[in-house]
């Protein structure tokens, strides 16, 4: 017997497989809005884990993005002549192996960055994590194996809106599950008191270690997603730039509410299409109207009252 | 009482949402009727590169208007959609997707920077548009495919150029290069210069890196001036050239600089400022030039543009759009296999950069000029052809 959640996320693999199949008769731009749509919503719901339910501030999102990404990507434009055929030459077995794998190495970086420095809180943790960040594009560049600079070219162009949203769905349905657990309880612990948590015999580190690979791993997933999108990328599409763009997600939305952080990853997303009548206007109005959300919703655009998740 | 004001601010939100999403379609031209042809073009016109960006629009938006005035191709007037990237990755694909799916352009013009003109190409190829970069020399642009055109040199000539400049002009044998390890631009100059440089019989004293938005140079030049070069090739963007030779001067190198066409840009003279004087770089046209075609050009570009001189970046712009419509014409059709058909053959095409032909690598074999910097003023040194 199914429990009324998993219900939901059948639904929502349904809805995207059901909606991929008439992809074709699409509008290749607003299709492409939808995906760019679908992969921010994964990035934001995967930080949400961190910053949101765990209240630990991380700011290199787009690093472990970027991991899955190059992983994915190398394993399909690399190895995908010797690995396809592994697999009978189809893509669907392979494209999810691949991306698979882009997301375990992002969550191995997860955890590298995070036993070392989860020690540390706050301030401390945001910088540390905006270094680990800069490292790895830094590290793209350099690397000529990868293109360096120049960035990937010729990925296969395996992703289509089944994957991306088969994805968001299942993001949004491990953080729900995951926080909602009684395990999962401890993440809200950790980010309403720590030293409280830690008194309770919560293992506080080991919480935000958790949080850290879970979100990595999806946003690993979510890379590999964007470079099977747009079959090209380059170190300089994972910056802090970047990684300040799913913060101001998950901040908009209210940090620890999924639908709020959801529908604010589609509305930014949207925003800055339909914005593009107003030419050179288009980013002004953009950061303005950001400015007036966060004015007149500080909480977060979603947050009801009632569900006071995070204090400090 | 609270609940309330919050609903209304939701339906506020909503509302607003709504009309944002619903004023789309409607500006969206839905008049798209078969008197005009519709050509896109994707630009960097905020952030970063804007100053590039821009100046490519603004040829380009000259050619289109003088092309219209003189009752536009195949008897139809051009209709030109342009669309913004922000600079930043990711956007490129998007907008050219709309400019080929919504707005049915018949072919694409962009871009500068080499890096989005590399995420547009897939598109284009794909859709079998052809897309007509206006400078970006990375060679592996038009790699993507037979659609995929450009009407500026490459990377490697602009590179051989200079190395010979280098040891003709300025009498160098001793060179030290500091490039940019975050622009595939600046490391694709490096390596064909050095190639060329050391082929010759020259010798490159010191190899030196920054990253695009680095503002002290000092580690890197102070190795440099160690090094005792004759002169320092700095193949990067006018931004960080600007500072880069400010700061040299600053730790009392007095050898000349010299970059690529990077450095195009009146922004250029305002960040480096007095330090500029005795550099060098080569360009793809001097507004200086005195042939009939290029007057002509930069006297239009002034009295559209409140007196500003078109740079490089502003005549490959226009040249784009000429030499797309000069193919409009020959190929008498819009069919994108003609049109690519077309481009391909653009043979001695008398633009303002020159005289463009496009080889079988769609790549455009045309001179480069070398400008120095006096007096705070681009000045005209000399013509290298292919």
């Amino acid at each position: 017997m199914l429990a009324r959640s998993q219900y939901y996320l059948l639904a929502a693999l349904a809805a995207s497989f059901v909606a991929s199949l008439f992809s074709g008769s699409f509008n290749s731009y607003f299709l492409d809005v939808a995906v760019t749509c679908g992969i921010n919503i994964t990035l934001a719901v995967s930080l949400n884990l961190i910053n949101g339910y765990t209240g630990q501030f991380s700011l290199g999102h787009a690093g472990f993005m970027a991991i899955g990404a190059y992983s994915a990507s190398l394993l399909t434009t690399n190895f995908g002549g010797k690995l396809l055929p592994l697999v009978g030459g189809q893509t669907w077995i392979f494209f999810p192996l691949a991306l698979y794998a882009g997301g375990v190495v992002a969550s191995v970086a997860g955890l590298l960055v995070g036993v070392p420095t989860l020690r540390l809180r706050g301030d401390y943790l945001a910088i540390v994590t905006l270094g680990f960040g800069e490292i790895i594009r830094v590290l793209l560049q350099n690397v000529d194996a990868v293109g360096g600079a120049r960035g990937l070219i010729g990925i296969p162009d395996y992703t289509t809106l089944f994957w991306t949203f088969g994805l968001a769905a299942i993001t949004v349905y491990t953080v729900w599950a995951l926080v909602n657990s009684t395990y999962g309880r401890g993440f809200i612990a950790v980010s309403n008191d720590e030293i409280a948590a830690e008194a309770m015999g919560i293992n506080t580190t080991r919480y935000k270690i958790t949080a850290f690979v879970v979100g990595a791993f999806f946003a690993g997933l979510a890379g590999g997603i964007y470079a099977h999108f747009k079959q090209y990328i380059a170190p300089q599409g994972f910056g802090f730039d970047k990684s300040i763009e799913i913060v101001v997600m998950v901040i908009l939305g209210g940090m620890g509410n999924n639908v709020g952080v959801i529908i604010a990853a589609i509305l930014l997303t949207v925003l800055t299409e339909t914005l593009r009548q107003f030419g050179d206007y288009r980013m002004i109005l953009y950061s303005l109207l950001i400015i007036v959300l966060m004015i007149a919703r500080p909480q977060g655009l979603f947050t009801w009252t009632g569900w006071k998740r995070k204090s400090a | 009482m609270k609940s309330l004001k919050r609903n209304l601010f939701f339906t506020a939100l909503a509302a607003v949402a709504l009309a944002l999403a619903g004023c789309k379609p409607s500006s969206e031209s839905k008049t798209g009727a078969a008197d005009t042809i519709k050509v896109g073009e994707f630009a960097s016109l905020t952030g970063k590169e804007a100053a590039f960006g821009q100046s490519s629009h603004k040829g380009t938006l000259l050619a289109v208007e003088e092309i219209n005035a003189a009752g536009g191709v195949l008897g139809k007037k051009i209709e030109f959609i342009y669309e913004d990237n922000r600079s930043t990755p990711g956007e490129s694909a998007t907008v050219v997707k709309k400019l080929i799916t919504r707005d049915h352009v018949v072919a694409v013009l962009g871009e500068v920077a080499s890096g989005r003109s590399l995420e547009a190409a897939p598109i284009c190829q794909a859709n079998k548009i052809p897309q007509i970069s206006p400078s970006s020399t990375n060679p592996k642009v038009t790699e993507t495919g037979d659609y995929i055109f450009r009407v500026c040199f490459i990377d490697p000539f602009q590179g051989t150029v200079m190395a010979k400049f280098a040891k003709s002009r300025l009498n160098a044998k001793n060179v030290a290069v500091l490039s940019d390890v975050a622009a595939p631009y600046s490391l694709g100059l490096a390596q064909y210069f050095k190639e060329t440089f050391l082929a010759d019989g020259g010798t490159v004293v010191s190899e030196q890196k920054f990253s695009s938005g680095d503002k002290d140079f000092k580690a890197q030049l102070t190795a440099i001036k160690a090094a005792n070069p004759d002169a320092i090739f700095v193949p990067c963007y006018y931004t960080e050239a600007g500072l880069i030779v400010r700061q040299a001067r600053q730790l009392g190198i007095t050898v000349p600089l010299f970059g690529g066409d990077g450095w195009e840009a009146p922004e250029l003279i305002q960040i480096g400022g007095e330090a500029l004087e005795g550099c060098y770089y080569s360009t793809h046209y001097s507004p200086e030039d005195k042939s009939p075609a290029v007057q002509e050009f930069v006297s239009k570009f002034k009295a559209k543009n409140n007196g500003e001189i078109p740079d490089a970046m502003a005549a490959l712009g226009y040249d784009s759009a000429m030499v797309l419509a000069d193919a409009i014409k020959r190929a008498g059709t819009t069919d994108s296999v003609k049109l690519r058909d077309a481009i391909a053959a653009t043979k001695d095409y008398a633009g303002v950069t020159g005289k463009t032909s496009l080889d079988a690598n769609r790549n455009a074999t045309k001179p480069a000029v070398i400008l120095a910097i006096k007096d705070g003023k681009f000045k005209y040194v000399e013509t290298i052809s292919p």
